[in-house]
């Protein structure tokens, strides 16, 4: 389960490009839910995200997972609960190391790393087992560099890589947005399989509002660091795509009519 | 060439086969352009010449000097992640810093052990002649070492340490504390060049205070030839490939000294090898990941 309660986020704070990310975000998230997480540029979805995996420090508020308060834990110590796949194929993967290097790094993701072999026969074997599923051919080029894939290819295995540990949060950063659309399908599916094997407590950023309400069984709306929309089950089946862009609307809308009160 | 100039060669390849694999390690597996070695090679020579000339065991004394190198490699790495210092200032400033130590350790410019027992004398018993015996020593030393070397670098740590060099964003995301692996890998690097100091004063009978001059070109200068012959394969290979980049690179130098066509002398060596480094940096295409760093001055 994953609490957040009151989270400010600032960047560069007292300086003229001062950046209010975050303003006050509760959200209460129950353990195996699949949240998706909707919202326009820069209305703090990424941070939110940021924040979940240790990266970005809140400025004001705290982070609970499964009743353990992590707000000061660094990234590495919470990559033992948090698994990520980042919106760039480039970002989640060492290009440099193989296809089977960059899974035994994740294998060992919040684990003691020592001096045994980081590749072995049992691990090969897991690792062949686990690409396999992808139905890409992967299994026979895990010896391959990973700068040789494509970037659906690429963001297939780093699903994979986040799913190899057990983990109680899986973040998704707009995975699918770099992909061509027969690869974003292939992903998405991929993402549902996955998340539903384990069971994952998931938040899901996407632009896509028909992914937004297809995966998952509840949306999210960020505007300006708060969610302003909270939608799950019958509510949220019976909505459209267009419904969510018209709610979208309407939100933005009344901020314009508050500020233009204001001006008056 | 004669069997004296190969053997020499050979012998001077595999000591500085130890610096190209620190080298590699820092620059292409750690990504941080590291000077250090410029310092840490005399101060492993330093240390070692003063440590067997005030009666002390030579493989003690090699081993408090590849200590004093890995310390090297640490300040480096504190300037670079503890105050933000960029990698090349930092490595510039441990290396000026080290001048001065390398002159305090020894006490003047230049230290003769010609005298001395070093870690070869246990094995001059053996009925080898001293001309098979220094190049076999050194290369048993630097095998071992790659040996090593390798087998780290595929183990769980070592693979941590090559994600921090390759993708650090990604590596913490796995849970890798890049900063520590960075302390690890560079006093690791830097330890390996003090012992190829250690070993060069043994071997030559002295330490001198100018012997670091240009060492970080000779090492890099050792793994653009390695990668350049062996292309591709995994990290074992590119490991291999640092020694034997070495060991070809001195096979040439003396080849070109040799050659009394082309009129080169001794002295010569670093511009030449200076002049290497640069073609091989500058050359269109060439697969060159060193070129990436070092133009546009590392990230
Ligand atoms: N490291 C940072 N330093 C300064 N400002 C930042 C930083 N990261 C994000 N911001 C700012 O915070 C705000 C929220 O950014 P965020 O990346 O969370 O938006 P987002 O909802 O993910 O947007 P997008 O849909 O474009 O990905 C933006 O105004 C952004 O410019
Ligand atoms: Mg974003």
């Amino acid at each position: 389960m994953i609490r957040i309660e009151n989270l400010h986020v600032t960047f560069n704070p007292g300086t003229a490009i001062e950046t209010r990310a975050l303003r006050g975000l509760d959200l209460e998230i129950p353990a195996g839910q699949f949240v998706t997480v909707i919202g326009s540029n820069g209305a703090g979805k990424t941070t939110l995200l940021n924040c979940l995996t240790g990266e970005v420090p809140p400025t004001e508020g705290r982070i609970l997972i499964d009743g353990t308060d992590v707000t000061l834990w660094p990234a590495t110590r919470r990559s033992a609960l948090v698994a990520r796949v980042f919106q760039d194929p480039l970002a989640g993967t060492c290009e440099a190391l193989t296809i089977e290097e960059n899974l035994a790094l994740a294998a060992a993701r919040g684990t003691r790393r020592g001096l045994a072999s980081a590749l072995h026969a049992a691990r090969r074997a897991e690792f062949r087992e686990k690409i396999s599923r992808l139905g890409l051919g992967l299994e026979d080029r895990l010896g391959d560099r990973m700068g040789l894939l494509s970037g659906g290819q690429r963001q297939a295995v780093s699903l994979v890589m986040a799913t190899l540990r057990p983990t109680k949060i899986l973040l998704l950063d707009e995975h699918t947005a770099a992909l061509d659309p027969r690869m974003q399908d292939f992903v998405q599916r991929l993402t549902r399989e996955l998340v539903e094997a384990e069971r994952l407590t998931t938040l899901m950023v996407t632009h896509a509002m028909r992914q937004a309400l297809e995966l998952g069984g509840r949306t999210v709306m960020l505007h300006e660091g708060r969610a302003v929309l909270d939608v799950a089950d019958e509510e949220r089946a019976g909505l459209g795509p267009a419904d969510l862009v018209a709610l979208f609307a309407e939100v933005r809308g009344q901020e314009l009519d508050s500020d233009s009160l204001l001006l008056s | 060439m004669n069997l004296v100039a190969f053997l020499g060669a050979l012998e001077i390849g595999c000591v500085y086969g130890l610096v190209a694999l620190g080298v590699f390690l820092s620059f292409r597996v750690l990504n941080f352009p590291d000077l250090t070695v410029d310092g840490s090679f005399p101060l492993g020579a330093a240390v070692v010449a003063t440590l067997i000339v005030a009666g002390a065991d030579p493989y003690l004394a090699t081993a408090v000097a590849v200590l004093a190198g890995a310390a090297a490699g640490l300040v480096t790495a504190f300037l670079n992640l503890r105050f933000r210092i960029l990698h090349l200032l930092a490595s510039i400033l441990t290396m000026i810093a080290l001048y001065s130590v390398n002159l305090r350790i020894m006490g003047r410019p230049n230290v003769a052990i010609i005298a001395e027992p070093t870690v070869i004398t246990p094995f001059e018993g053996l009925g080898l002649a001293g001309l098979y015996l220094k190049p076999l020593v050194a290369f048993a030393v630097v095998a071992i070492v790659a040996a090593l070397l390798a087998r780290f670098l595929v183990s769980e740590y070592g693979l941590a340490m090559r994600a921090t060099g390759a993708n650090p964003r990604m590596a913490r995301a796995q849970g890798i504390a890049t900063a520590q692996s960075t302390y690890v890998g560079m006093a690791l690097s830097n330890a390996m060049v003090a012992l190829g100091g250690a070993l060069f004063a043994q071997m030559n009978g002295f330490a001198d205070i100018t012997i670091g001059t240009g060492t970080i070109v000779v090492g890099l200068a050792a793994v653009i030839v390695g990668e350049a012959i062996f292309r591709g394969g995994g990290i074992v290979v590119a490991v291999a490939a640092c020694l034997l980049g070495s060991v070809i690179y001195r096979l040439a130098v003396a080849l070109a000294l040799n050659a009394d066509f082309i009129g080169l002398k001794a002295s010569d060596l670093n511009l030449v090898t200076a002049l290497l480094v640069t073609v091989a940096l500058i050359l269109p295409g060439a697969r060159n990941p060193l070129k990436a760093l070092l133009t546009r001055g590392g990230k």
